[in-house]
């Protein structure tokens, strides 16, 4: 039983924003799968909640006219791993989506709701900051855009500002064009987990070169993060195992990761090496490269 | 053996019910007026209450009763799903009341609230106030061994339940006949059974005054006594009833919920009361596995024959004896029909600490035992160079056995073919040559654990059993038993087993699957895989005096005498030739309507197996590992048993896939993590607690090799625990044939697993 103040639902983005104006404290219910188990925890209490749930407007997969790929924050992760375009131009996406939760949350867990809970957990997060993916937000008064790393402040804490609703996921065709990647997710189960690690990579290269590597980690520091460090010395970098293990340990300097009863400092940061070493042989091998032992 | 109902896979009697969702669980059940039951638990692992104030809590509105031990009576018993015993010498220790003036570990019951709803009954206890002296705790069964360490229970002066052992001959003498002694230490963790129903009960006061109690349970008539002790009321004013159940494992064969639902409804004037469990709370506050910490010393000839073993063990039962020290002595008796030792010496101590309370669950100490030996076993073969299956084999008891202790012999034993089959079915030969010389980040190996076990509880408890059947107008029957379905099928196989013995077609016996204290016969209930083995004897008798005088009223009719005949699929024919004489419907109506011969047919069977059988299998897996990740990946598993007869195959494999599951997650990933400092259960929920997907359980094997037991109705044997006992070792070997680390611990997780091979040199 769930311990309700107020229960709102909106149709239209308008009318979202307009209650949200009117009330602050409301709090956004998109799939559920985040604020209800908040609530049944008592770490939300007597919430008034407002459904978007409705918004059919916030649901769709679109590919523009110049390469853009915009994305419904109400798009289900079902939805995003079987997506055609998704699956097409940024199947790191589609396989970051198909490894989150298990059937039943992914049908009805949305990706703009894994985004704004703020989790370093969130499976999509590091696909999405990996991809340099832009997030619309709307007010009443104000819409502005801002880059997913930058929207990410703390465990839990996002620049969501009061009255603001996510209403659009942007990814721009020259942050995927030309790029393989890989997601893995490393946990303890195979399906209805958190991951212990999650380790995105893109990359691009030429002639056995790269040309431009990204490494995006999930439950490596208190938000996800990008690993500066070890994509600028990727740079114009020989494709071989040194290069590829050098890459794996600056990987780790750019992680913060802690101890806790879930795992150790140690191992966490010795999974950081070995998995960005790993995803990113695959990410080669999946844009043409060569397979390296 | 020429049967036609038994040995066959007939559809469960309940499968339509259960998947279309028309069986009924306690939590269905709606009452006009139900009032919602609430715990408020303590947050301290070890604190006295010196003051509790619900003034506030009872103010508010919708709140009917708030109880604290201030209020509810203070009898001692015992919540352990036993039989009861007259010795009182031989009775489970009595160590709760329904709420107590001290807590004994985080999430230990310190008052309850009754309101008109859940969210009103959750509010209310944030409204209690507990004024709490905390004191220190004792979170290992180390600490609570130390001398003065704080006492968990004031009565028990060193925290010690029971330390009672045994021991077979002169281990210390026979260790100086043996060429070799070797030694070894083991762990296992706690873990929980995470059935999908958590305990859930309802009561309310009936007209007469009698107290009703509905509820998820393996065990309805100790429920009743149990209620009867706590509240101190005549047994016979308790009555109570377990519908369809989801799942137990043993968690169910403990008094949880009822005492307190009971007085919760006492104290509204008798309206109905709901108590249930989330899974929280299930998690931490109903019962766990016990842990064990074990020392094993063995002695062998270099022959490598098993002498001797000494075998050490530390079990923690948590703040409440619950099943105590009975996990312990059973763990100790379960392996002796295994292998042939001349002396055993067994050294338990079961220890109170302030954690959550250990009590019975599926394999009741015999998968903690079987770990250790199980791992020990394979490490001495590998000392003396010797393949460790060809070691086990040599040193298996098998038939002719008899237990010194308990006087059980074993008349049936198809262990050495069960292995055999296993390590066809896993390639064993093959892959040990393949998987030889490994090197790189993943390795495979192959590894294998037996077991014994036993059908029933005999000769340490009472094995009463209870059969009813009601023989109706159309030649079909109401069966009755007093032992409770709780999914592994015995509704089913007792209803084959009736079937096959009167003559009559499957479809033709009605189970009565619902038990109730007022109704069914009296039977001690699901627990110690004994419902086959005992209460399957118990239906065997009734249904053979039904066929009895079935075939005795026909003789009234036609002057065939009764030994001239027999039924067979619902018709009793001639027995010599197999001629149809009547239908039995025909029989069946003059039993009721004859004008003067008229007498309804019906038994009311009681069965006391004072027998038992040890039952045998084995576990092969092959695993492989990822070196760089600490990953264990079980590739292939099978499972071979000998459980006697196999009276329904698929409901057999069934079990055995429901055991090896719960074995997978023992091995690799389940375990409740306790904080060091506080005692606090850190994954009270699934998500955090390991319990493996179906995405992580390889296609599991399963195969029997059948024996036919003489002890018992059809030649069966127990299968409802076995299925779990020898998976853990059996992959703990494979990880060690993988990568010659020997773990000595469960689970093997990743972080573990890691440490582990940093150590090794492996990292």
């Amino acid at each position: 039983m769930y311990n309700l103040g107020n229960y709102y639902e909106a149709k239209t983005v308008d009318e979202a924003i307009s209650l949200l104006a009117e009330n602050p404290n409301l709090k956004i219910i998109a799939g559920g799968t985040d604020v209800l188990v908040k609530m049944h925890g008592g770490k939300l209490e007597k919430a008034e909640l407002l459904s978007i749930h409705g918004i059919s407007s916030l649901r769709n997969i679109k590919v523009l006219e110049d390469g853009t790929i915009s994305i419904g924050p109400l798009a289900t992760f079902t939805q995003i791993a079987n997506d055609s375009n998704i699956k097409k131009y940024i199947p790191i996406l589609a396989e970051a989506s198909e490894s989150m939760g298990g059937p039943q949350i992914r049908n009805v867990a949305t990706i703009g709701g894994n985004v704004c809970n703020g989790a370093t957990s969130a499976d999509s997060a590091s696909s999405l900051f990996v991809l340099n993916a832009k997030l619309r937000l709307q007010s009443l008064k104000n819409e502005r855009i801002v880059p997913i790393e930058e929207f990410y402040l703390g465990p839990g804490k996002v620049d969501l500002r009061p009255g603001e609703i996510l209403t659009e996921i942007i990814i721009d065709k020259k942050d995927y064009s030309g790029f393989s990647g890989k997601y893995i997710k490393f946990a303890m189960r195979n399906a209805m987990d958190i991951a212990t690690l999650g380790v995105a990579v893109l990359c691009k290269f030429e002639n056995n070169v790269f040309d431009e590597v990204r490494i995006g980690l999930g439950v490596a520091a208190p938000t996800p993060i990008r690993c500066k460090e070890a994509e600028t010395y990727a740079e114009n970098q020989n494709i071989n195992p040194a290069t590829i293990t050098e890459i794996g340990k600056l990987a780790v300097k750019s992680a913060k990761a802690r101890t806790s009863w879930r795992a150790s400092k140690e191992y966490r940061e010795h999974l950081i090496k070995e998995l960005t070493g790993r995803a990113l042989k695959e990410a080669i091998v999946r844009g043409g490269g060569v397979e390296i032992a | 053996m020429d049967y036609r109902v038994v040995g066959k896979s007939f559809q469960r009697v309940d499968a339509v019910d259960k998947v279309t969702g028309k069986a009924k669980y306690t939590g269905d059940f709606f009452e006009r007026d139900m009032l919602i039951g609430k715990v408020l638990r303590s947050p301290y692992a070890h604190a006295r209450i010196k003051k509790i104030d619900v003034s506030k809590a009872k103010s508010l509105p919708g709140v009917e009763a708030v109880l604290t031990y201030e209020n509810v009576p203070h009898n001692k018993f015992a919540t352990a799903g036993h039989p009861y015993a007259l010795d009182p010498k031989k009775r489970d220790v009595a160590d709760r009341t329904i709420l107590a003036d001290k807590a004994r570990y985080v999430g230990d019951e310190i008052a309850a609230v009754v309101a008109v709803d859940e969210l009103t009954a959750e509010e209310a206890l944030k409204l209690i106030d507990v004024e709490y002296e905390v004191l220190e705790p004792v979170l290992t069964p180390e600490d609570a061994l130390k001398p003065g360490a704080p006492l968990v229970h004031e009565d028990r002066k060193d925290n010690v339940l029971s330390s009672f052992g045994y021991e077979i001959g002169n281990v210390e003498e026979t260790f100086k006949d043996c060429d070799y002694v070797f030694e070894d230490e083991f762990e296992t963790s706690i873990v929980q059974h995470c059935h999908m129903e958590t305990h859930v009960a309802y009561a309310y006061v009936d007209g007469n005054g009698r107290i009703v109690v509905v509820t998820s349970t393996q065990i309805p008539h100790i429920v009743r006594r149990v209620v009867g002790q706590a509240l101190g009321i005549p047994w016979g004013k308790v009555r109570v009833i377990k519908p369809y159940i989801g799942g137990g494992f043993g968690n169910k064969q403990d008094i949880v919920l009822e005492p307190l639902v009971a007085a919760m409804t006492l104290a509204v004037g008798g309206r109905p009361v709901k108590l249930e469990h989330s899974r929280e709370e299930s998690m931490v506050a109903s019962r766990t596995r016990h842990s064990f910490k074990f020392k094993i010393k063995t002695g062998v000839t270099k022959e490598g024959k098993l002498v001797a073993t000494h075998i050490r063990a530390i079990s923690n039962t948590g703040a409440y004896a619950s099943h105590g020290h009975s996990i312990a002595s059973s763990a100790g008796t379960k392996f002796r029909p295994l292998y042939n030792f001349k002396a055993i010496k067994y050294d338990p101590v079961t220890v109170y600490t302030n954690l959550p309370v250990a009590g019975a669950m599926r394999g009741y100490g015999a998968p903690q035992i079987h770990y250790a030996l199980e791992c020990h076993i394979e490490n001495i073969a590998r000392k003396l160079n010797m393949d460790p299956i060809e070691f086990r084999k040599q040193n298996f008891a098998g038939v002719g056995f008899q237990d010194p202790i308990s006087g059980v012999r074993t008349y049936t034993c198809g262990l050495k073919e069960c292995v055999e089959r296993g390590k066809e079915l896993v390639n064993w030969t093959a892959k040990k040559a393949k998987y030889a010389k490994q090197t790189g980040d993943k390795r495979r190996g192959v590894g294998m654990a037996c077991f014994s076990y036993l059908s029933g509880t005999h000769p340490v408890s009472i094995e009463i059993a209870g059969a009813r059947i009601v023989l109706n107008q159309d030649g079909s029957i109401q069966l009755q038993i007093g032992a409770t379905e709780i999914g592994q099928g015995s509704d089913t196989v007792f209803a084959q087993i009736a079937a096959e013995t009167i003559g009559i077609r499957m479809d033709q016996v009605h189970v009565i699957s619902t038990q109730d204290t007022d109704i069914t016969p009296f039977d001690t209930g699901s627990y110690a895989s004994r419902q086959t083995y005992v209460t399957g004897m118990a239906v065997k008798k009734a249904a053979e005096e039904v066929k009895a005088k079935i075939l005795d009223f026909t003789w009234g009719m036609t002057d065939i005498p009764a030994s001239a005949l027999d039924i067979k699929d619902s018709n009793i024919i001639y027995k010599h030739n197999g001629e149809i004489v009547m239908p039995l419907e025909e029989v069946a109506m003059r039993t009721y309507y004859d004008v003067v011969h008229a007498k309804p047919i019906t038994s009311d069977t009681s069965n006391n197996a004072r027998v038992n059988a040890p039952s045998f299998g084995v576990t092969f897996a092959e695993v492989e590992v990822d070196i760089k990740t600490g990953k264990i990946d079980v590739i292939e598993i099978y499972n071979v048993h000998d459980a006697g007869t196999i009276l329904n195959p698929q409901l057999a494999e069934g079990q055995v896939h429901g055991g090896v599951s719960m074995g997978l997650g023992y091995a690799l990933s389940e375990q409740l993590l306790i904080d060091e400092k506080t005692g606090k259960v850190l994954n009270n929920n699934l998500l955090d607690y390991k319990l493996p997907t179906i995405m992580d359980t390889p296609e599991i094997g399963v195969d029997f090799v059948e024996t036919n037991e003489p002890t018992s109705a059809y030649g069966v044997k127990s299968l409802g625990e076995p299925p779990v006992i020898s998976v853990a070792p059996a992959i703990r070997n494979a990880v060690l044939d993988a990568t010659g680390v020997a773990f000595n611990q469960i689970p093997m997780n990743p972080q573990r697993v890691f440490e582990k091979f940093k150590e090794a040199g492996l990292i």
